[in-house]
């Protein structure tokens, strides 16, 4: 159609492919106006007031570029990013994000492959019922399930209770407000994202390999290490980075369950932001947020919703 | 011949390991949102001390004037976001799966990616520092409110409905719009009288996703509301700051019910629908 754009065409055809191309144009144009200006132009934002100073202003930031009496002066504040740099809580608070994220992420693989497996296993019409069952949770809110594992994991909750009536401890352990209730509820959360690329990739996994690998004398278990795993490999990859990613920046999650030792970079940035109101140091801190998360971004963008599209 | 690949499958079979997990998994799902439910049921306000039933903490919830404001200026939102991303996304499904190769393509494609994992916190401060600047040199937004998380619940919901809507469209039979477009429909037409109605039930899915992801959104609506526009999960994220309260289990309670209500009758749909086909099929294949 548009190489009728080239000369040898007649002109109401030549108006034709014109106005298809701008049709073309313009459809494509307002989401990609949309993404543009509410995406990307925000980081480049984040990114310029994260050189700012925090005044008692509004906004409570000083201004980048300057024109005052015929002088351009730009004030570029290096002082946030040396100030993140030279207090070690922050960089604590990075390591902590990406050990705790890191962790829970391995868990959620341990439980969610497994579960996939069996998913993609059963029978076509069981099929369509489990993938309900484990989607079903994270259509219901976020909160309300971190919150159901605050009245579990307390002192006098239930967990602790159960245990005590046991007899397998005399006194309650403390889990909320540790680390380990943070885990929970990372793996609770975010366990439907683990699962759902995995068994996306093993429901279109060719199933004549594995009989050609038990023709040739493979037992189950190095069928499957040695065929189903690898093939598996990219849900595996997209379902890590849907949880990790995430899980770097959460904040609800360590809010609620976690304590003092599970100190968060996103607990930190709202702090800054909520409590401190220091927009231009809470920008430095998104900003190496950003830096840290930019590769598995990256990553999970070329393994791309692939592995999502079976089966949202 | 059948019997062997019979036999070849149930070897295939991993051993009940994988389904013991799977059972252990949904049971580690759905235990605690049982034990919300059970817990609205309480009369003591102590959620570990049962002390018979009641539905007091359901009459509680619906005088409570603040958190029923909330539930309808978050409904609202989650109403126009589900109804505007539908509309980006699926333009954004169709230009990817339809325009080929285009400048900006790359570019396009992570846009409509880094959404999807993007954690709240960066994505939240970084539209309110757009808006905080919009507001500074165009003059517009001039207060923060509905409008603003509207725009920013939009742009990242339409990353996920641009996914769903994109995973129907790669399996749409192709040869009907190329017929419409050989018998004389112009694109448009055609895209709204073919393409359409073939992607509907995505298009539905896309639209209960969304909405479901704006009601849900705390963390990004903390920083791009302003006064006068508080949404539920903020609501509930304050109160449960505090500490387990009766209440929030009532209306937890009701949450869940509703959505296992929606899922259910959306699954039983979808079967009926594929017997259906798979019957017609069996007739004429």
């Amino acid at each position: 159609m548009f190489n009728s754009l080239t000369k040898g065409a007649s002109a109401p055809e030549r108006v034709d492919a014109l106005r298809a191309q701008w049709g073309r144009r313009l459809v494509l144009g307002v989401p990609y106006f949309w993404l543009l200006l509410f995406f990307l132009v925000p980081f480049m934002i984040v990114a310029k007031i994260s050189f700012a100073t925090a005044e008692i202003a509004i906004p409570p930031y000083s201004a980048i570029v300057e024109y005052v009496d015929e002088v351009l002066t730009f004030n570029l504040n290096m002082g946030n990013y040396l100030f993140l740099a030279d207090d070690e809580m922050y960089l604590e608070a990075y390591l902590t994000s990406i050990r705790l994220a890191l962790v829970a992420t391995f868990f959620c693989l341990m439980l969610g492959y497994p579960m996939a497996y069996a998913m993609a296993r059963a029978s076509g019409r069981q099929q369509s019922f489990l993938l309900m069952l484990v989607l079903l949770p994270s259509w219901t809110s976020f909160l309300i399930r971190i919150y159901a594992w605050m009245g579990i994991l307390k002192n006098n909750g239930l967990l602790n209770n159960l245990l005590i009536w046991c007899g397998l401890i005399d006194q309650p352990l403390q889990i909320l407000n540790t680390n380990i209730a943070v885990y929970i509820g990372i793996v609770y959360a975010y366990l439907p994202f683990m699962v759902l690329p995995i068994y996306a990739n093993l429901t279109q996994l060719d199933k004549s390999l594995l009989e050609a690998a038990n023709d040739l004398g493979c037992r189950p278990w190095q069928t499957f290490f040695r065929v189903t795993l690898p093939l598996s490999k990219g849900g595996i990859i997209a379902g890590c980075m849907l949880v990790f990613i995430p899980a770097v920046g959460e904040y609800v999650i360590p809010e609620l369950l976690g304590g003092p030792e599970s100190l968060m970079i996103g607990k930190v940035l709202w702090q800054e932001f909520f409590n401190n109101r220091d927009w231009p140091l809470a920008s430095a801190l998104a900003m190496i947020m950003l830096l840290i998360l930019c590769l598995p971004i990256a990553f999970f963008n070329r393994q791309q919703a692939k592995q999502l599209e079976v089966s949202l | 011949m059948t019997s062997v690949a019979s036999t070849t499958a149930k070897r295939l079979r991993m051993p009940g390991f994988s389904t013991i997990v799977l059972i252990i998994g949904l049971v580690f799902l759905y235990l605690p949102m049982f034990i919300l439910v059970v817990y609205s049921f309480n009369a003591s306000r102590l959620v570990t001390v049962w002390a018979g039933f009641s539905t007091k903490w359901y009459l509680e919830l619906f005088q409570d004037e603040q958190l029923m404001g909330a539930v309808w200026t978050s409904l609202r939102i989650a109403f126009y976001t589900a109804s505007m991303a539908v509309v980006l996304g699926t333009i954004s499904a169709f230009v990817l799966d339809r325009f080929g190769k285009f400048r900006g393509r790359t570019a396009f494609d992570s846009m409509l990616t880094a959404p999807l994992v993007m954690p709240d916190v960066i994505t939240g401060l970084s539209l309110l520092l757009l808006f905080v600047t919009m507001a500074d040199v165009l003059g517009w937004p001039m207060e923060r409110g509905m409008l603003t998380i509207w725009i920013a619940h939009v742009t990242f919901s339409t990353a996920y409905v641009a996914v769903v809507v994109g995973s129907r469209l790669r399996e749409v039979d192709r040869s009907i719009e190329e017929a419409a477009m050989d018998l004389g429909a112009t694109p448009l037409r055609t895209f709204f009288l073919i393409t359409i109605p073939t992607i509907a039930p995505a298009l539905a899915a896309g639209w209960l996703l969304a909405f479901t992801l704006s009601l849900d959104d705390l963390v990004i609506a903390s920083f791009v509301s302003g006064p006068g526009s508080t949404t539920l999960p903020m609501v509930v994220f304050s109160s449960v700051r505090l500490g387990i309260s009766p209440k929030i289990n009532a209306m937890a309670t009701l949450m869940i019910l509703a959505v296992s209500l929606a899922a259910f009758v959306g699954w039983w749909f979808m079967r009926r629908s594929e017997r259906e086909r798979r019957a017609s099929l069996a007739r004429f294949g």
